[in-house]
């Protein structure tokens, strides 16, 4: 029973109702090879949502991630210009690791000056984009500077699907494996379910979020290299506001904002829904500028249900009071 | 917003003496801080110390303004509003329908204020009916908000406003003095009696520092809430209605990144995030902070995105240096 009414049996559901209501309009979306195309699309949503449900899951937020996303990416793009030659490994390795150390700076401000997330992120979301333009003076760098390796890996087909499908999958693995079977991913639960009981435990509550903005950055500076070199084409404003849509993926599969609550699949299957929807958009014929306020009343919606399933069950003595909090 | 803080808010028994307490507070500091970048902007250009140039400049920062005043009440009372600036997206392509639709100068001003209102009025029932937290609902409305206006406009946008809606973004009161400044300094007034000598005033406090308490001292918090909401969305509005007719036209991308800027105001003013404390006058001296920075820059031919790190790192540092003092001060120094 409690199975049937998970959070992610639900969403589950959902995707497959709602995959099924656009077959009877557009058979094709059904196909294998269709399927597997939306999977790869919604593989960078995927990715920065895994780190943006570590972030939530300590109480924090970390609307950076579209910035550092484009930064890294623009570095990285930077560098195959300048040495094309550079093996394709080594590229990823300076993309995680610099996105590592651009969330490590939201991590350090929040840990050590205990800046409320919001306003770092806020104010780091600009910082960043502002840099790329100061890197680049705002000129683009385009598919034809770019060398064929940089680009053709992440499209490389590997057993019927992408390269970037690939790398969700890999670190959707890494993921479960890290918040289910670590000491690092239950103290991120604990930390998000009550800090002060997790301080009593011996929980560096600072320390822990901040590893949980160095793991989001990781992520997204991976998936800056994936982005750009899948789009051939780096700028300032490149994945603009995206951050918005991961947030929405991560607050749709159940990632409680309150922290402490959620799980990778219930992320994934979020992250997936969105997918699901804008990749069905130009096939049932709606304007792609709906996208935007599917995303927005996405995020209201759950965000309401979430409310609504969490509430305790206790008997309400002032009836406004739990409002009140 | 103040769910990770497990350190206990400190109330001093005895405040340092008056002149002492007046010498230091974060509003001196400011004005310090304002006049120095004044002293600054006028050795660095030559062209700064021009009245129509001065002029010129408060438009950097009236329209943010007008909503910083209503985003400090709401941030004193713990919550926040990141739809802000896709109301203005919102309330100006209602305002584009309107004129498209054959309204005059005076419906256009209603329709505006009329749809900030109503998006202030759905954030406050998502937040106090539903309760929501204000971070995550807003940041959905923002995307709600904004999408429609993009439903609505796609990659077009409206223009040709009648020409006597040019009054209130382009016109003057009296020689330098704009429309908008007046509008400005008007609502400066009002909020400023409003939050420092009315009982509402208190109340904005009492929910802020402690809604439980305040609730049972008889303080209907919920309601509070409802209207810094439906007053956000109010100023949203006015402010869509001075921007649309600052630029004559509509598009779905206007506006679009303000709410930073205005948290920012609100912040630099010394609002605390975490809510409990904070002064409209702070709010005013940063407003006049953060135009003078960007019109300087802007005299120096500094381009619009390098404005935002400074923005960005602002926001930041202002947050961060008093914490780091305090740091300082406690290990020692």
């Amino acid at each position: 029973m409690t199975f049937l009414k998970s959070r992610e049996t639900i969403l589950a559901a959902a995707i497959v109702v709602l995959i099924a209501l656009i077959a009877t309009r557009f058979p094709g979306f059904i196909a294998p090879a269709n399927l597997v195309m939306v999977f790869t699309d919604t593989s960078p949503l995927m990715i920065l949502a895994m780190g943006q449900m570590v972030v939530i899951l300590t109480r924090c937020i970390d609307l950076s991630v579209a910035a550092n996303l484009a930064l890294t990416g623009m570095v990285c793009a930077m560098i195959n210009v300048a040495m094309p030659g550079l093996p394709i490994a080594v590229i990823v390795a300076i993309s995680i690791l610099m996105g590592a150390a651009l969330g490590a700076i939201n991590g350090v401000l929040v840990w050590k000056l205990n800046i409320p997330p919001i306003v770092v992120t806020l104010g780091t979301m600009t910082i960043f984009r502002g840099v790329i333009f100061l890197l680049t003076d705002g000129k683009w760098i385009n598919a034809h500077e770019m060398s064929a390796a940089f680009t053709g890996v992440p499209r490389t087909s590997l057993l019927g699907m992408p390269v970037l499908g690939w790398v969700s999958v890999l670190v959707a693995v890494v993921m479960v494996i890290v918040m289910a079977r670590t000491t690092l991913g239950r103290a991120i639960y604990a930390v998000g379910g009550n800090p002060h009981a997790a301080v009593y435990t011996g929980i560096d509550v600072g320390k822990t979020q901040f590893l949980a903005f160095t793991i989001s950055g990781m992520l997204a500076g991976l998936t800056g290299y994936l982005w750009i070199a899948r789009y051939s084409v780096a700028y300032v404003d490149i994945a603009g506001g995206f951050e918005l849509d991961v947030v929405a993926a991560c607050v749709i599969g159940g990632i409680s904002i309150a922290g402490g609550a959620g799980t990778v699949i219930g992320t994934l299957l979020g992250a997936l829904f969105l997918g699901v929807i804008k990749n069905a958009l130009p096939v049932v014929d709606i304007s792609p500028f709906w996208q935007l306020a599917i995303s927005g009343a996405a995020i209201i919606i759950a965000v309401a249900f979430n409310a609504q399933s969490g509430r305790t069950k206790g008997r309400i003595i002032l009836k406004s009071a739990e409002h009140a909090q | 917003m103040s769910l990770t803080d497990t350190t206990p808010r400190v109330i001093p028994d005895r405040l340092r003496s008056p002149m002492r307490a007046r010498m230091m507070s974060w509003e001196s500091l400011l004005l310090g801080v304002a006049v120095g970048i004044f002293i600054l902007n006028s050795l660095a250009s030559p062209y700064f110390l021009n009245a129509w140039n001065l002029s010129d400049a408060t438009f950097n920062f009236t329209e943010k303004a007008m909503i910083a005043f209503a985003m400090a009440l709401l941030i004193i009372a713990g919550e926040i509003d990141l739809s802000v600036a896709a109301i203005i997206a919102l309330a100006s392509t209602a305002m584009g329908v309107a004129m498209e639709m054959g309204a005059g100068t005076p419906v256009l001003v209603l329709v505006g204020l009329g749809t900030g209102l109503a998006c202030g009025a759905f954030n406050g029932a998502l937040v106090t009916k539903l309760g929501l937290p204000s971070i995550v609902v807003t940041i959905g409305t923002m995307s709600l908000f904004r999408g429609i206006s993009y439903i609505i406009l796609g990659d077009g946008a409206f223009r040709g406003y009648p020409s006597d809606f040019s009054w209130f973004g382009q016109g003057y009161v009296f020689w330098v003095i704009s429309v908008e400044f007046a509008i400005f300094a008007l609502l400066a007034v009002v909020f400023g009696v409003l939050l420092h000598k009315t009982s509402f005033g208190r109340t904005v406090y009492a929910v802020g520092n402690n809604p439980t308490g305040a609730l049972f001292s008889g303080i209907r918090v919920d309601r509070v809430k409802m209207i810094l909401f439906l007053l956000t969305g109010l100023m949203s509005g006015l402010a869509a209605v001075c921007l649309t007719s600052r630029l004559g036209s509509t598009r779905p991308s206007i506006a679009s990144g303000m709410e930073l800027e205005i948290v920012t105001m609100v912040v630099l003013g010394g609002v605390n995030i975490l809510g409990g404390s904070g002064s409209i006058p702070g709010v005013v001296i940063a407003a006049f902070v953060m135009g003078l920075v960007t019109f300087g820059l802007g005299l120096l031919n500094v381009p619009g995105i390098v404005m935002s790190i400074f923005i960005g790192l602002l926001l930041i540092g202002v947050i961060a240096l008093p914490r780091l003092w305090a740091m300082y001060r406690k290990t020692g120094g």
